[in-house]
């Protein structure tokens, strides 16, 4: 009884591990010169929520999207407003975000861009809690191909 | 038997049987000495550099808590371990909270200058959490025995009288009757 108590507890903290993903464009057709709007979702799993990019506590950890400048840059990204949500374990409502969360971000393709395949990476960094308890902050990358054409 | 007698004996009966579910309740979260495996061994520093070593408490009873300055839920435990602490120390008791921010210190110190923590505080590492279990998730309390072995191991938020419960068994005072202050 105490093996299964053990593989229980392993178990429930082994899905821990996966309380947020993002959902990113599989893939990008862009051509010189332009911008066009790239649409994220982050994904947070039930009963959990993130702080949003501005936490209402200085010790709280923010969730950050950034994007590695390359022959492309995604710029401009825009989150939908937070929750603010009261939770046992908090003196005051904390701006957070629960379930699906769209994002939209800016593709800016120069005119100097080569032609080809180029891959955007980004970073989602984020905490996790649920109601009893907390996730260490964690980062996620992002990688969206980009087809550049003429 | 007469119905009077009945009834007294029916009432004596239900009386023990809560008082053996309440003594159940309240060490049902701590293990039987044989199942209790020791305390892996540790030595990090505290706010002022000084060397601290889990053999250093030998012979008491320890609350070894994970916590972080980004966790809510391990903020609510803060005020609780600071009673636990002032209450229980002369009787061999010990808080001891092992920080697990990235940033160490940095953020750590102001947020003890903020909070008036009685117990000491450690920075943690990769390498106390790996050795006890992974420490996936805050906040996550080991309460360790007299004899330094686990006797109890708390993940996410419970309440206090848990904690105080398995705490005064293990001094030696009973769980049952430990008051309960939650």
């Amino acid at each position: 009884m105490v093996a299964a108590l053990a593989l229980s507890a392993q178990t429930s903290l082994n899905s821990l591990s996966s309380v947020v993903n993002v959902l990113a464009p599989e893939k990008v057709v862009a051509k010189r010169n332009t911008t066009q709007n790239l649409d994220f979702t982050v994904q947070v799993k039930s009963g959990f929520h993130v702080n949003s990019t501005t936490p209402t506590d200085e010790y709280l950890i923010p969730l950050r999207l950034t994007f590695a400048d390359g022959a492309v840059q995604v710029a401009d990204i825009v989150f939908p407003k937070p929750k603010m949500q009261t939770f046992e374990f908090a003196t005051k409502p904390m701006s957070v975000y629960e379930g699906d969360v769209h994002t939209t971000a800016k593709l800016k393709v120069p005119a100097t861009a080569p032609a080809g395949l180029q891959t955007v990476v980004g970073k989602l960094r984020y905490q996790a809690c649920n109601d009893r308890m907390c996730l260490p902050p964690r980062t996620l990358e992002i990688k969206v191909p980009v087809e550049i054409r003429n | 038997m007469t119905r009077r007698a009945f009834r007294a004996a029916c009432f004596v009966a239900v009386a023990f049987l809560m008082a053996g579910c309440a003594t159940q309740e309240s060490s049902a979260a701590q293990k039987d000495l044989k199942a209790r495996k020791p305390a892996p061994p540790f030595t990090l520093r505290d706010a002022d550099g000084r060397n601290v070593s889990l053999s250093d408490y030998k012979g008491k009873v320890v609350l070894l808590n994970f916590w972080a300055t980004w966790c809510g839920p391990c903020k609510i435990e803060i005020p609780w371990f600071v009673e636990f602490e002032q209450k229980y120390k002369d009787r061999g008791f010990a808080v001891l909270g092992i920080a697990m921010d990235d940033e160490g210190w940095e953020v750590v110190k102001p947020y003890l200058t903020k909070t008036k923590v009685n117990y000491r505080i450690l920075v943690g590492n990769d390498k106390i959490a790996a050795d006890y279990g992974g420490v996936d998730s805050l906040p996550t309390s080991f309460v360790i025995d007299k004899t330094g072995q686990i006797a109890g191991t708390h993940v996410g938020l419970v309440s206090k009288s848990e904690y105080e419960n398995q705490i005064v068994q293990l001094l030696g005072g009973g769980g049952a009757g430990a008051k309960r202050s939650d």
